[in-house]
């Protein structure tokens, strides 16, 4: 085990990103591809702080911006799942047909 | 203060946040999804501890750990899902997921060998922990003040749209 630098956090938050991309291109589930678009925010803001190691505070700053970003969204997306489970009775993706052609 | 097995750490946290990211997107159970959920959010402040960032860290765990996973919970609680564990979980777009998967994984694997010599292995701490708080709260009150006041006012917008959306008749 050597020391610990940029790159291995790096590949930490590629994997992250990798399993939320593939959560909310298979999941059926509403709720959990929102839980899977955290994760990919995630992702993203360990490779802000990350870098922020190397280059100043600007890394750090951007991930508290996206952390309230993520609350934003997650107040808007989970707004709109209790909207849709009011008019379908379901959850799943692929039973919301209404702008599908 | 010089930090204690360094690569311990570092390997642990990072093998329970990928560990439990992958049971959120396999769990059937969507409560079980949000615990999982919560311990990768939790060794990701962990790693942002590691990555001389508490401040990151502390707004990690109360935001993302206390607040919105709440929320998630809270939804989980209030959209009924017992008829939907019986259900199938993935839809029929695996080919899709692993092509994606694999270009993105690619690209980044790609990306990552041909750019591991710019960095510096070596790290060395930018700022003592005890400023980094102070620093931030200068940059956000400072340089980053209109995205601070932008940031606000889309938080404002959130709440309003999460209640029109969510209420039954406006």
């Amino acid at each position: 085990m050597g020391e610990i630098g940029t790159l291995h956090y790096l590949v930490v938050a590629a994997a992250l990103l990798i399993i939320g991309t593939i959560g909310v291109l298979t999941r059926r589930n509403v709720v959990i591809i929102l839980m899977s678009i955290e994760l990919i925010l995630n992702a993203v803001n360990l490779n802000l702080v990350a870098f922020s190691r190397l280059y100043g505070l600007q890394g750090q700053v951007f991930s508290i911006f996206i952390i309230t970003d993520a609350a934003a969204e997650a107040a808007v997306g989970l707004g709109i799942i209790i909207a849709f489970f009011r008019n379908k009775e379901t959850v799943n993706v692929d039973e919301a047909e209404l702008l599908r052609w | 203060m010089n930090p204690v097995a360094t690569p311990f750490f570092f390997y642990f946290l990072s093998i329970m946040a990928t560990v439990s990211a992958i049971g959120v997107i396999t769990r059937k159970n969507a409560v079980h999804a949000a615990l999982s959920l919560i311990v990768t959010l939790v060794s990701l402040a962990g790693l942002y501890l590691m990555l001389y960032a508490p401040f990151v860290a502390g707004v990690q765990i109360v935001l993302y750990a206390g607040g919105i996973m709440v929320l998630f919970l809270f939804v989980i609680m209030l959209v009924n899902l017992d008829q939907n564990i019986r259900e199938i979980q993935f839809n029929k777009q695996w080919m899709v997921g692993l092509i994606a998967a694999l270009a993105l994984g690619g690209l980044l694997l790609f990306v990552i060998r041909q750019g591991r010599d710019i960095f510096p292995v070596n790290l060395s701490a930018t700022l003592p922990e005890r400023q980094n708080t102070q620093q931030v709260g200068l940059a956000l009150y400072g340089n980053y003040m209109l995205p601070f006041e932008i940031a606000s006012l889309l938080l404002l917008v959130a709440i309003v749209g999460a209640v029109v959306m969510a209420k039954k008749r406006i």
